[in-house]
Parts: structure tokens; C-alpha cells; sequence
């Protein structure tokens, strides 16, 4: 290659003729567009664009000409480079792409491997169907009330009209603390908590109250020394047994669907009068014909019992210090654990106190 | 309470047609829910006879027995009018009697087919039958004989039995013992279909006279009426007519003899207890009295009883003969050699009969009628039907003597507004519907609008208003009730206290723990198992009178033992790992009480409500939480690993933080924990808890890993620091300055001191401060143990200089330096 050179004839320089131009111009792109991957790439551009390529050469040449032939050959040249950096810029794209391509596909995993490096906790189904009870009455404007298990025989009995000689007293098991004389019991219902509510607060009175009570039952499939209830205490003014009835039928359609209703039957309990069981209709048959007498879920009736309410004695509401010519009140009382089974079909009141991580897991953190 | 409807139908006129299913539903809603609806002939099919045996013919048979070849008439039942000839082994029969033949085609009990079959060298055509093959008794020493005249010959047998009974069995309420008897169960079905009604009850009785057997009462409180009848020269050997035997056995009683079925049979009638004295074994004057002080009974069931006090004896001068209105004695019992008999109809006082029975553990149909409350009034009447039906059937005679001792209580007028009942229910009731309905009950109704109701003899449950307005409302029917969702005033929602505890449970879930929930009974093997010394303080629990197992008679301190248990029933079933956890109460007493027990004619002063509040023991909320076995699992993407002590720190920790709390860990010793590997949990100067891993001797009492990680901690301490809405932070734009250093510390020195340290001294620019490597090791030296921190140093307003940045490192540095001895590696 020839360096500058003052002696020479402008004219007579063939690298800026415009055949010459053209002819390495296409020999660079030919190359550029032949480069079949990234490192052939940069030996075209090493060869066809780099300092000591025939166009950067023809570059250096054009300050030897006289300035009439400088403005043509710097254009040629000029346009020939533009060309040939523009071929590179646009393969080096086309093969970086083929490339990442190329790449993307070596980099391919198997995505149905499994997960599960953190095996996932999970809250206890009996928690969560508290909670959900708790919200659609929270949702209503009640509040939750709540108080402790163990609790003083007056308040689990006599301020709910159990006196010490009520027969009712022998419907329920109780567990009763030592030395007896210390009047201390496991609450057997969760209505101490509403003679607590009924003592602490003034009307009117929207509460709900889930929680854990105790009856000396054994355990079994159905029976569990320990279980969980929920009980509704309203107290205010012109309160009927209507009131009772429609929180009964929402709180009822809440848990096990549209039409799933309630019916009162005369009952009795020592705190309400008049008193009621409450019966749902059947969530499986739902007591149509022809299908409610093969129904083993209410065994053929179409009903199913799910607990029991009442207009709140006013003998409790005296003992509680509430004026009952004023107040009148409703509650009622129902199993969250049945009620949980009843919802999620389980059969086996045990598989809920025994702990087994699969049987709670089913059910996750929140509904 | 279980009431045949033959039997209820006898006093209330229901229409003939009325399905069963209808009755028992209507009287349901009434409030004597239906149990269950039985028909004992159900179990029988095809033709079941009445039969006259017309030839017996004993043949002795090799085998030792004798078998009676039989001719029966059996009508046309068999087709052809023939005698149908039968094999039968019983031998309590002659020619002439009245049988129950089942004939070839009939089924019995137990899916038993009956065909004709050669046996014995006859083809036997048919089985004359036992009571037990029938499945209405225990008796199958004999065949049926039926009484002469029960029916004729090819008559369907079922009538004759029972069989064609049905029986409604109710669940009654306490305060509805007046449903204990055919005749208020008659009652409530008459009301309920607006039918005649026909009171057993109503019966014309002799007065009462001076001839009687002489009785005392010594306590009218207890025993304020007291009726004795006798009947003398009664057939021993008379047995109860069939018809009588079987509304006893449908009714739920077992036939026994005469006397006794007949009382029963009263009591089951007319709901009053009767008691029967064999009248010769009697000795002088009846008296009742409390018990004295050691006074001893042997009762009908062979139990030798003491007496208390407060329990009602009817003595006579023997001494002790019963214990009233409970259970009778053993001395005067009636026997198969009795031909006198005194009857007692006594009414007594139901607190004493519920006490004594509860005493003595005595449950008896007599006691639990006498402790709910029966109708005073028919004492008389009573005594008069068993003399009558005894009389009757066992021949003797009724002496003309009749006792009357006192009289019956008279039943208050109730006051009841006349619209309360409407109010009550939320329902319009017409004022007619509700004196109607008040005297459909048997009340008497007098005034307009404040009405006075005197409630009828047989509902002493009757005492206040609403009590009256459940009738009024029931006989309406509660299904027409209207549903009326109420509004209450604006509500405050959860608590934040119930906000928190949700928010924890959310937490340790996702912290990868499953909650579960435990029985709080633990005993002192539970506190052996968890090696807690002799003096724990959480030995010191509430003692249960009644526990289901006397291993655990006592409520929970701790709620480890639950935990614990489930991990290892997990692992015992097959898990390679498990994390747990559970909150819940426990209780520590306060050796405060007794707790008092008030009145409920009114509310507690506030004073005595603060004794009460203050006798029940502390009951604060805990969390206890075990992780054993796998923690993060092997698998594809490499190594897991097990649990170990700082995963249960690892948990406080975050469970702290996700609550807003700074805790602070300090190194303890505590059983169950390991003693080198307890992170004791304080809030300020309040301990709240332990965490770390189990003492390895805990782990193999339970079958549970050695490493298993445990924790528990006082939840109501935590939540009650934790800050309702956090202080929003000034988050810096500015640049982050990092500064690495590592500290030569002594093996005894806590990381958590060399962090607090260079906190301290790196002042206001530091942003965050980690501890990222923990080394040991001969470059380090004996004892001592490198830590490696990783501080992080931002400012608000400018970027720091390197030589800020360094400043503030050094400070951090000499700080440990100055405190702790740290040397900068
Ligand atoms: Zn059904």
C-alpha cells in the first residue's frame, strides 16, 4: 500500500476512481452480508472497515488532491463508507438476533418440574369458618365479642336463668374445677360472654360471639369434649322474634346458599323465652320430592338441626341490669364445627383435633 | 317419651285418615319433636293368623325331645278352610287355645321366610310363634297364647298384637313434663288439629275419709299431697291383659306383673308417678320425713344408700321404706306373693326430687316426671285408676279408706298485657287468638287488655309472661313468623385485638406452619415429659374436679404438649417434615377465688363484679409453634435441609416484625429447650417467651428428631406493643455508601451485642446494618469468633464523602472495640 505522497498525480490515483470506489465498496458489503456469524462479522469489518481497509486508505488519499477533485472523491468515499458501515450495523443486528435466538433455545428448561421448595402453611379450617361467620355479621354493623373459657359458674348458669336446681343444668356435662367451692367452670356455651356483654356495655347490643366450650363429652366421630360455637345476642329497642328470624335466614343463605332457610321450632333453654330450635332446609336435597326420601344428610326430612335461638328472658336481661320494659332482646347459638362439616362435607369430627397437616392444608390460609 | 297413636287417638278425636307422618310433624311444630316413627310389624310380612289349635299330639323324638303335632283352624286363611297341620316344640299350649300361627309365605323378623317343610316325619305348614319371633319381646319359653275371645280363627293376628301399632317417639323439653303422658301428648294433638279432647283425668273419685291408711307428713314442703289406696285380695298369679302389656312394651317399658304394669301403666297415662307397698310387708303408719344424719336405704335396685338430709324418706316403723318420689325400697316391695297392696300418689316438691336424684345418680321414669313438675291434682284420680285396672284384672277388692294428705298448691295468676305477645313476635296476633290460644293450653283467662292467666295444674313451667307468650306464639305457629333482618347503629368492625390475631395467623402460615387445634388438658406426666423441674412455675394450673382422663386433670399452662403430640402423629404418618403452630388460651390461676356466685333478681354492684371479673384465673393467649424433620426439601433445584433452633427464632422474629415489634433475644436456659440453645424472647424489660430447639431428651420422649425447633410465646404481650399505624419513613434518593467490616470478638460475646454496639457508634448516617458471616477458626484465634457486617450508610440531603462514610465506620468499629473488645480483623 502506498503512503502519501506529494509527488503524485491526483489523477493518475486509481484508489479514488469511481470504479475503484465501487469495486471494494461491493467487496465489503459482499463480504459483510457473506459473514456467517458474529466472529466472521468482525474480520469483514476489521477487513473492509478498519484502519487499513482499501476504503479508510482512499480516505487518507483524499487530502492529496488538488481541492477542485477533493469535494467528488470525499463524497464517493464518504458514501462507500457510509454504505458499508450501514451493511455492518444491519448484519451485526441480524446475526446478534440469530444468535440470542441460538441461545434462548440452549437455555431451555423443563417448566413442569415441581415446585414446592417451602411446603405452604395454612390457618385451621375452624379459624377461618369463625372468621368468615364473624365478617358477614361485621358486615352487618355487628361487633365480636369474646371472653374467657374458663369462667365463673354465675355467669355461665345463673345470670342465664340456670339456677343451681334447674333440670336444665343435667342437660349439660359440665367440667367443673377443684375445689368445687371455687365456682369455676369450662364454659359449656359461649352465653357467658353474652351476660359479660349484656354487664359491660349498654344497649342497643349487636353482637357476635365465636369461641371454644367444654361439655364432658367423649370423643368420638360426633362428640368432642371440646368444640366451637357461635352465639348472636341483639339487645335494643322493639326487637321481635321477626328480627331473629331474618338474621337467622341471611346468616343461614350466607353459609350454604340462596334458599337455604331456616324454620323455628318450639324449644326450650332457661335464657330465651319463647325459645326455638333453628332447622335449615336440607343443602343437599333441599327437601324436593322424590329426592328428599333417599336424602342421608337429613335422613328424609328435609330439614337439618342446626341450633338454637330465642327472645332473650327477661329474667336475664334483669340480672344483667338491663331495664327489660324498655330493651328486649334475641340470641342464638349455633356449632361452628358442625357447621364447618356440614359446609365442607367432612364426616369425622375428629380429623379437626387431631392435627394431620393434609387435612388442614386443604383448606389454606383465608376464605 | 314414646306415645303409641292408638293410644293418643283413645282421648283426642283426630280425623280417622290422618296420616301419622302429619300428626307427628304438627305436634313437632307444637314443640314435641318427633325422634322417631316406628312400626313394629314392619319386619312382618305375608299372613300372620289368629289360630285355634284343635289337636296336640305329643311324639317323644330320639333325640330326647318332644315335639307336639298340631291341627290348627286358622279359618280360610290357608285357601282351603282345613285345619293346617304344625310342628311346634313349645309345650305352654292345649287344644282349644287361642295361637298366633305365621303360615307358609309369611315373613318374620330378621328376613326368617316360612315355607312348608318336612320335619319330624310331618309337613309342617307354618309356625305357631313366641313373642321373641316376632320381635315384640323377650319371651321365648313358650308360644303366644292369646287371651280367649282376642280373635278368631283366620283373623289377621296384627291387631291383635300391636303389630299394626305405630309409635311416635318425642324428645320433650324440660319445661313440657305434662308431654310425659298419653294424656298431654293427646292434649297437644287435639289443640293442634282442633279435635275433641278427652282428659283421662277427669274422673269421678271417692272423697277422701278417715279409713284410709293412716299416713303422716312431716314435711309439706317437700310432700304436699299424699293419697293411699288399698286394694286387698288381689290373685297373685294374674298376669296383665294383653292389651295392657302391649302399651307398656310400645310405650318403652318391659312388662313385669300386674301390679307393677298397671302402675306403670297410670304413669304413662296420666304422667303421675304411682308407687305400689306390698301391704302386708308394711308396718304401721306411714310417715314422710327428711332423712336423719346416717340414715340408711336399701333401694328396689339393691343399692345400700346413706341419706342425706335434705333427701324425702317415706318411712313407715321400720324405718326408712323409700326414698319418695325417687325409688322405692327393697323391705316393702311388691312380689308374686302380694295380695295387698297400698298405693301412694304423692305429689312432690321437684327441687327435692332433682337434688336426691342427682345425689344418689338415680334416673328413673318416676324420678325424671317428679323433678320436672307434675299436675298436684290428680294424685286422686291416679290411685283411683290403679285400683280400678288392679281390681280388674287381679280380682280383690278396692277398700273403701281413702288418704288425702294435704292439698295441692294453686297455681298464680300470670299478668299479661294482651298485645305482647304480638310485640313479642313481630307478627299481628288478634286479641280473641290469644285468649283462645291461652285457654287451648287449659289456662283460665280473665280481663281485656291486661289479661290475669292462671296457668292449668300440669304446667308448673307457667310462671312469667313470656312464658305465656311462647304458647300464644307456638300455637300460632312459629313458621308464621316473619323474617326482618334488623339495622343496628353504625358498627365499630374487628377490634384491633381481633384484627392482630388474624394477622398472625396469616403470617405463620406463610411462614410455611400449619395451624392446629388441641385439647388444653395436660397432667403431670405431660409436665415429666417436657423434663420441667419439680418447681415450675407452669406446674401450677387449674385443676379439673371431672377430667375425661385422669392423666390430664389439669387445664393447659402451655401449649407445647399439643403441639408437640401432633408433630409427631404427623411424622408418625409419614411426613419428612412438619412445622405447626397453635394459639390459643391457657390458664394460670389467680388463687384468688372463690368465685362468687350471685343472685339473678338484678345486676352485681360494680364492686362485686370486680371480685368476680377478678377470682377467674388469667387466661392470656399463646402461641406455640414446632418445626421437626424436613424444612425446605431436596429436590431439583439442590439441597434442603432440616429444621433446627434458628428456624424458631427466625419465626419470633418475623412474626415480631410483621408486627411492628422490636424484640430482643437473649441466651437462656429453660426445659423443655435445649439448655445451650434457648433464645429467651424480650419485649423491653418484659420476657414474653422462649424459642430454640427441643432438648434432645423431649425430642425422644415424644418419637419426635433430634433439632426439632419449638417455640411459645405470650401473644397478648406482643400484640399489645405493636403500634396501630407504623410512623411513615423519610425514604433518601441519595446514594448508598457500603462499608464491610469484620470483628474479632470473644466466643461469649452475642452477635446481637456487637450489632447494638456498632449501632450505637455509627450514628445517625447508618441506614442498615446486617451480620453476613460468621467464622471460626485458627486465623481467628482459641476462642474468639470472627463476625462480618455488612453496613450500609445514605444520608438525606447529599451524597457522603468517602471520608463521612469512613468515619462513620470507624466510630461503628471503636464503639465494639471500646465495649466489647473487638478487635477489627
Ligand atoms: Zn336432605
Amino acid at each position: 500500500m502506498s503512503g502519501p505522497n506529494s509527488d503524485y498525480d491526483p489523477v493518475e490515483v486509481t484508489p479514488l476512481q469511481a470504479e475503484q470506489v465501487a469495486g471494494v465498496r461491493d467487496e465489503a458489503l459482499a463480504a459483510i452480508a457473506g459473514a456467517r456469524d458474529l466472529a466472521a462479522l468482525k474480520q469483514a469489518r476489521l477487513d473492509h472497515a478498519g484502519d487499513r481497509s482499501p476504503l479508510a486508505l482512499a480516505n487518507r488519499e483524499i487530502g492529496a488532491l488538488p481541492p477542485q477533485a477533493r469535494k467528488e472523491a470525499g463524497q464517493r468515499v464518504g458514501q462507500a463508507r457510509a454504505a458499508v458501515n450501514h451493511a455492518l450495523a444491519e448484519r451485526t443486528a441480524v446475526l446478534e438476533a440469530e444468535a440470542e435466538e441460538r441461545l434462548l433455545v440452549e437455555e431451555s428448561v423443563d417448566v413442569t418440574l415441581p415446585s414446592g421448595r417451602r411446603p405452604r402453611g395454612a390457618r385451621h379450617p375452624l379459624t377461618l369458618m369463625s372468621e368468615y361467620i364473624a365478617d358477614l355479621f361485621v358486615a352487618m354493623g355487628w361487633e365480636v365479642a369474646e371472653g374467657p373459657v374458663l369462667e365463673a359458674e354465675w355467669l355461665n348458669f345463673d345470670a342465664l336463668n340456670l339456677g343451681p336446681d334447674h333440670p336444665a343444668r343435667t342437660m349439660q356435662d359440665t367440667f367443673w374445677t377443684e375445689p368445687a367451692d371455687d365456682h369455676l367452670v369450662l364454659r359449656t356455651h359461649t352465653s357467658p360472654v353474652q351476660a359479660r356483654t349484656m354487664l359491660e356495655r349498654t344497649p342497643p347490643i349487636y353482637v357476635i360471639c365465636p369461641g371454644r366450650v367444654f361439655r364432658t363429652d367423649p370423643f368420638d366421630a360426633t362428640h368432642s369434649p371440646m368444640f366451637h360455637q357461635v352465639e348472636g345476642l341483639v339487645v335494643d329497642e322493639g326487637i321481635t322474634m321477626a328480627h331473629l328470624k331474618g338474621s337467622l335466614d341471611h346468616f343461614a343463605e350466607q353459609m350454604f346458599g340462596e334458599g337455604i332457610t331456616t324454620r323455628f321450632r318450639p324449644s326450650y333453654f332457661p335464657f330465651t323465652e319463647p325459645s326455638a330450635e333453628v332447622d335449615l332446609v336440607c343443602f343437599v336435597c333441599r327437601g324436593v320430592a322424590g329426592v328428599v326420601e333417599h336424602c342421608r344428610t337429613c335422613k328424609g326430612e328435609g330439614w337439618i338441626e342446626w341450633g338454637g335461638c330465642g327472645v332473650v328472658n327477661p329474667r336475664v336481661l334483669a340480672a344483667c341490669g338491663i331495664d327489660s320494659e324498655r330493651y328486649r332482646g334475641f340470641a342464638f347459638g349455633m356449632g361452628i364445627d358442625r357447621s364447618f362439616m356440614f359446609r365442607s362435607g367432612a364426616e369425622d369430627l375428629r380429623a379437626l383435633f387431631e392435627g394431620d397437616v393434609r387435612f388442614a392444608s386443604a383448606f389454606g390460609t383465608d376464605w | 317419651m314414646r306415645a303409641p297413636v292408638s293410644w293418643i287417638r283413645e282421648y283426642a278425636e283426630l280425623p280417622p285418615d290422618l296420616p301419622t307422618e302429619e300428626l307427628a310433624r304438627k305436634l313437632t311444630m307444637l314443640g314435641l319433636k318427633l325422634e322417631a316413627l316406628e312400626r313394629p310389624g314392619d319386619h312382618i310380612r305375608g299372613p300372620l293368623v289368629v289360630g285355634r289349635v284343635l289337636t296336640v299330639e305329643a311324639e317323644p323324638q330320639k333325640n330326647g325331645k318332644t315335639i307336639n303335632w298340631c291341627t290348627v283352624d286358622v279359618g280360610d286363611a290357608n285357601g282351603t278352610g282345613d285345619p293346617q297341620g304344625v310342628v311346634c316344640g313349645a309345650h305352654n299350649f292345649a287344644a282349644g287355645d287361642l295361637v298366633v300361627v305365621v303360615l307358609p309365605g309369611g315373613v318374620l323378623p330378621g328376613n326368617f321366610e316360612i315355607s312348608a317343610r318336612q320335619t319330624y316325619g310331618h309337613v309342617s305348614a307354618g309356625m305357631i310363634c313366641s313373642s321373641r319371633e316376632l320381635g315384640i319381646g323377650d319371651d321365648h319359653t313358650g308360644i303366644i297364647v292369646l287371651e280367649p275371645g282376642a280373635g278368631e280363627p283366620g283373623d289377621d293376628a296384627r291387631p291383635v298384637l300391636g303389630l299394626d301399632e305405630e309409635v311416635i317417639e318425642f324428645e320433650i323439653n324440660p319445661d313440657r313434663a305434662y308431654a310425659l303422658s298419653l294424656r298431654g301428648v293427646a292434649r297437644e294433638a287435639a289443640m293442634g288439629f282442633g279435635s275433641a279432647y278427652a282428659d283421662p283425668c277427669r274422673r269421678d273419685v271417692p272423697a277422701a275419709n278417715a279409713d284410709g291408711y293412716p299416713v303422716r307428713v312431716e314435711d309439706p314442703a317437700g310432700c304436699p299431697v299424699f293419697v293411699a289406696r288399698t286394694v286387698t285380695g288381689l290373685d297373685p298369679t294374674a298376669e296383665s291383659p294383653e292389651w295392657l302389656r302391649t302399651r307398656v312394651r310400645l310405650a318403652g317399658m318391659r312388662p313385669i306383673s300386674l301390679a307393677v304394669d298397671v302402675t306403670n301403666y297410670v304413669m304413662l297415662e296420666t304422667g303421675r308417678p304411682i308407687h305400689g307397698y306390698d301391704g302386708d310387708r308394711l308396718q304401721g303408719t306411714i310417715v314422710v320425713r327428711r332423712a336423719t344424719p346416717g340414715e340408711r336405704l336399701t333401694t328396689l335396685d339393691g343399692a345400700d344408700r346413706e341419706l342425706s338430709t335434705e333427701d324425702l324418706v317415706v318411712c313407715d316403723d321400720s324405718g326408712a321404706i323409700g326414698l319418695g318420689g325417687v325409688m322405692g325400697g327393697e323391705t316393702t316391695e311388691m312380689s308374686a306373693a302380694t295380695t295387698t297392696v297400698v298405693i301412694e300418689a304423692a305429689h312432690w316438691d321437684p327441687v327435692s326430687m332433682f337434688r336426691s336424684g342427682k345425689r344418689h345418680r338415680l334416673t328413673s321414669e318416676a324420678g325424671r316426671r317428679n323433678e320436672r313438675g307434675v299436675d298436684p291434682t290428680i294424685c286422686e284420680v291416679a290411685a283411683d285408676r290403679v285400683a280400678e285396672l288392679l281390681t280388674t284384672y287381679g280380682g280383690g277388692t278396692v277398700s273403701p279408706g281413702v288418704t288425702v294428705v294435704g292439698t295441692p298448691p294453686e297455681p298464680e295468676p300470670i299478668p299479661l298485657p294482651i298485645g305482647l305477645s304480638s310485640q313479642v313476635a313481630g307478627l299481628p296476633i288478634a286479641d280473641e287468638v290469644v285468649v283462645a290460644n291461652l285457654r287451648a293450653i287449659g289456662a283460665e283467662v280473665t280481663g281485656d287488655a291486661d289479661l290475669a292467666v292462671t296457668p292449668p295444674p300440669w304446667r308448673p313451667d307457667l310462671t312469667d309472661p313470656y312464658d305465656l307468650v311462647e304458647e300464644v306464639v307456638r300455637i300460632v305457629g312459629y313458621d308464621q313468623v316473619p323474617s326482618v333482618v334488623p339495622v343496628p347503629p353504625v358498627g365499630r368492625g374487628l377490634t384491633r385485638q381481633q384484627r392482630l390475631r388474624r394477622r398472625i395467623g396469616r403470617t405463620l402460615a406463610g411462614l410455611g406452619c400449619v395451624e392446629v387445634v388441641s385439647f388444653p388438658f395436660v397432667g403431670d406426666e405431660t409436665f415429666e415429659a417436657l423434663g420441667l423441674p419439680d418447681d415450675d412455675v407452669i406446674r401450677h394450673a387449674v385443676r379439673l374436679s371431672n377430667p375425661l382422663s385422669s392423666e390430664k386433670p389439669l387445664y393447659a399452662t402451655t401449649l407445647l404438649p399439643g403441639v408437640l403430640d401432633a408433630a409427631a402423629r404427623n411424622l408418625g404418618r409419614g411426613a419428612t417434615g412438619v412445622a405447626l403452630f397453635e394459639t390459643g388460651t391457657v390458664a394460670f390461676p389467680t388463687d384468688r377465688g372463690p368465685a362468687p356466685v350471685y343472685g339473678v333478681e338484678w345486676r352485681p354492684s360494680a364492686a362485686e363484679l370486680e371480685k368476680l371479673f377478678d377470682a377467674i384465673p388469667a387466661q392470656p393467649l399463646f402461641l406455640a409453634a414446632v418445626l421437626a424433620g424436613e424444612r425446605d426439601p431436596d429436590g431439583w433445584w439442590g439441597e434442603g435441609r432440616d429444621a433446627d433452633w434458628s428456624d424458631a427464632l427466625e419465626i419470633v422474629r418475623g412474626l415480631a416484625r410483621e408486627l411492628g415489634v422490636d424484640v430482643e433475644i437473649r441466651q437462656a436456659s429453660r426445659m423443655p429447650w435445649h439448655p445451650s440453645r434457648c433464645g429467651q424472647v424480650w419485649l423491653g424489660d418484659v420476657e414474653i417467651g422462649h424459642a430454640g430447639e427441643l432438648h434432645p431428651r423431649v425430642c425422644r420422649t415424644y418419637g419426635l428428631p433430634r433439632g426439632t425447633a419449638v417455640l411459645e410465646i405470650d401473644l397478648d404481650a406482643l400484640m399489645a406493643r405493636s403500634p396501630e399505624i407504623p410512623p411513615a419513613p423519610v425514604v433518601s434518593h441519595q446514594p448508598l455508601a457500603k462499608e464491610d467490616v469484620s470483628l474479632v470478638v470473644d466466643d461469649s460475646v452475642p452477635a446481637s451485642a456487637v450489632e447494638a454496639a456498632l449501632r450505637a457508634g455509627a450514628g445517625d448516617l447508618l441506614e442498615s446494618i446486617r451480620l453476613f458471616d460468621v467464622f471460626t477458626g485458627p486465623q481467628v484465634g482459641e476462642g474468639k469468633k470472627s463476625l462480618a457486617f455488612a453496613l450500609r450508610f445514605r444520608a438525606h440531603d447529599r451524597t457522603l464523602t468517602e471520608a463521612e462514610t469512613a468515619a462513620a465506620r470507624d466510630a461503628a468499629v471503636s464503639s465494639a472495640a471500646r465495649t466489647l473488645g473487638a478487635r477489627q480483623r
